[in-house]
């Protein structure tokens, strides 16, 4: 085999090779969607988290707008603290909600940002308060059938 | 000493055990040596592009297409379990992370190991046998900077790019099954899987473990074959030694590595 | 061209694994002459060779090549003598990756910055030394057992070398082959002006061409002498092995027990 086919065989391989990532970065990862840009970073404290995970998406009127980056407690106020990073070109008013859904009944959980009228907006740091839990399954259920021998009792 | 079966048991335990020990000094040893006298491979590199073509290029055919099989299968089977609970549109999902964190690095090694693998260790044994090591030897050539390190080398830099084109095969071939045959909407097959699938933590972990397993081939391989016995039945031990001794340490290095990098995300 | 022998082996023991393989061995090779080191399978003879390329190490004593003793080298003083010593190996050893023009061209790609088309010129010299210049774009696959010696040859002595070690030069060859790689062994030694190291058990062929014999047995020089001087030797052990008795003081049977004791003993047994 001479050198120079030897050559362009292993330049054709380098080169499919590196396509291959290309299109793992691309079209199967979300390097081209979230990884560039700038972000800002915020933070909401919840009672409960239920399910959400880091790098769980963050979606405002079903648009990924960020991604949650940590997730922790606080020992003192008992709540969950939770770190995401938002896309910089997206402000949202001071007074919006956090919520925690889920995609589907069994689907993977993601916050979701209620948008409120406040004129001033939330910059790189701030901590959001206003936040509603997650759903938890077990306890909309007892809930429910609790609510239920309640009114069978009237 | 009394001499009884279980003194000549314990015995043949401890030899077999010190043994073991002492073999894998003299092969980490081997790998510090192969490291050190690189010079040669990096700067000569057509020795090493060369190399690549006979562990890379033609280890080719049996990645692409087993990686679009492996994808087929893994469409066909994701399909009939997620449609159960109503979310075959996670079919993506589900493709997409299985062969980028696991199956593509880990089934790309089993096979480079089996064809590119064995391949090293017959060639470095049979050379050893037929002399050839020697005579470089003799002529002031140091074997392993010539022949053991560009074969290293390939080895680490082919397996990524194989491991890669078998993860991008195999997500082909999911969506060939899931979008084109059984009908799974194409919009979200792609955009649930880029929602799910992190460049970071799941293919650039991949690429890292594909990575750790083409090194430790290519050590496994090119030590077998240059600590082989120079006869026939040596060098054909030695290449079964490779595939069962590299299979084992892949799924041993990949439980590793999982731990280390996919724990509690 | 100074008078002190090229290599010296002053005392020389070596052991392997525990099991002495040289014991005591004194040999002079002097420049410009060919030595032939004779002996049985396994006696020790490539061995001795082994140790004067630095491949092995003597357990004890001295292996000098050209003043230098070889066990006292570091690995890029071992490297420096080698290239100039050139090495035959029993079947060759080409490399079989490449043409026989590379594999001439092996040492002087490593070791020199010499010019492609220099390069070829001297491939084509020691190409042509050897009778095979049209063989040039083969692989060793395609060439006969005789050839492949003969290619080999143009490979070792591609550097000049001081010195060329032959490991079984003959064996395995027909006699047309034969007869050509002994007359090569004696004219490239005169005409380069190197010393010559032939390990063989061909007695008939390697006594045509070399000055001198070293007959070593069980690890030991049994008998030395000219040419000559060997082929009249009336020595039982050399005498054997010149003319290629069977039985002699090399034994026909492998040491056993007496045949009766071994029959009626182990007969049983084996049922």
């Amino acid at each position: 085999m001479n050198r120079a086919t030897l050559d362009l065989w292993v330049g054709f391989f380098v080169a499919i090779g590196l396509a291959a990532l290309l299109f793992l970065a691309l079209k199967v990862g979300n390097l081209a969607s979230s990884n560039v840009g700038e972000t800002y970073q915020l933070q909401a404290e919840f009672d409960n988290i239920g399910g959400l995970k880091v790098r769980a998406p963050v979606k405002s009127a079903g648009v990924v707008v960020g991604r949650v980056t940590d997730i922790r407690f606080d020992p003192e106020s008992y709540r969950a603290l939770v770190g995401m990073k938002i896309d910089a070109r997206y402000k949202f008013p001071r007074d919006t909600i956090l919520t925690i859904n889920t995609s589907g009944i069994l689907g993977e959980q993601y916050v979701g940002f209620e948008v409120g009228g406040d004129t001033e907006m939330l910059k790189n740091g701030d901590t959001v308060k206003k936040t509603q839990s997650a759903v938890v399954l077990e306890k909309l259920i007892s809930e429910f059938m609790f609510n239920k021998a309640q009114d069978e009792k009237k | 000493m009394p001499d009884n079966g279980l003194t000549r048991a314990l015995q043949g335990l401890g030899r077999r055990v010190t043994d073991r020990i002492w073999r894998l000094g003299f092969a980490a040893r081997f790998l510090l040596a192969t490291v050190m006298y690189s010079g040669t491979a990096l700067r000569r590199f057509n020795l090493t592009i060369r190399e690549i073509y006979f562990t890379g290029v033609l280890s080719l055919i049996i990645i692409l297409v087993s990686g679009l099989f492996v994808g087929m299968v893994l469409g066909l089977q994701g399909y009939d379990t997620l449609q159960r609970y109503g979310s075959s549109e996670a079919l993506g999902i589900l493709v997409a992370l299985s062969l980028v964190r696991e199956l593509g690095p880990v089934v790309a090694a089993l096979l480079f190991a089996s064809r590119a693998g064995s391949a090293i260790t017959a060639e470095i044994g049979l050379m050893k046998a037929t002399e050839q090591l020697s005579a470089m030897e003799m002529m002031a050539v140091d074997p392993i900077a010539r022949v053991v390190a560009p074969r290293f080398w390939a080895g680490v830099i082919s397996m990524p790019l194989l491991a890669m084109l078998f993860s991008a095969m195999g997500i082909f071939g999911g969506y060939l099954v899931g979008v084109q045959l059984i009908g799974v909407d194409e919009g979200s097959f792609w955009s649930q899987m880029q929602a799910s699938v992190d460049f970071r933590e799941d293919i650039l972990n991949g690429v890292i473990k594909s990575f750790v397993f083409g090194a430790i081939i290519s050590w496994i391989a090119v030590f077998e074959g240059y600590d082989c016995e120079p006869t026939a039945e040596g060098v054909s031990g030695a290449t079964t030694r490779t595939v069962v001794t590299s299979s084992l340490a892949i799924l041993a290095a990949d439980f590793i590595l999982t731990a280390l990098m996919f724990r509690g995300a | 061209m100074s008078s002190e022998p090229l290599v010296k082996l002053a005392d020389v023991n070596f052991t392997y694994d525990r099991r002495p393989v040289l014991k005591g061995i004194n040999m002079e090779i002097p420049r410009g002459k060919v030595i032939a080191i004779m002996g049985l399978s396994g006696c020790g003879k490539t061995t001795t060779l082994r140790l004067i390329g630095g491949q092995l190490k003597a357990t004890s004593g001295a292996v000098t090549v050209n003043g230098q003793v070889v066990s006292e080298l570091d690995n890029d003083g071992l490297y420096a003598l080698r290239r100039r010593m050139g090495m035959l190996f029993q079947f060759g050893a080409l490399f079989t990756d490449m043409t026989v023009y590379d594999n001439v061209a092996f040492q002087m790609r490593e070791h020199t910055d010499l010019p492609e088309e220099l390069i070829h010129d001297l491939v084509m010299m020691k190409l042509h030394a050897v009778g095979l210049r049209g063989a040039q774009k083969l692989m060793p696959s395609e060439l006969s057992g005789g050839m492949a010696r003969r290619v080999a040859l143009a490979r070792a002595i591609a550097l000049d070398p001081m010195l060329m070690l032959y490991d079984e030069p003959f064996a395995g060859l027909d006699p047309i082959s034969l007869s050509i790689v002994g007359k090569l062994i004696r004219t490239l030694n005169d005409a380069l002006g190197i010393s010559s190291v032939v390990v063989t058990h061909d007695i008939q062929e390697s006594l045509k061409i070399v000055d001198y014999v070293y007959f070593v047995s069980e690890g030991k020089i049994v008998a030395e002498g000219t040419a000559d001087e060997i082929r009249h030797s009336d020595e039982p052990y050399v005498h054997q092995f010149v003319w290629g008795e069977a039985d002699g003081p090399v034994s026909f049977h492998y040491p056993a027990k007496p045949f009766g004791e071994q029959i009626y003993t182990e007969a049983p047994r084996a049922r």
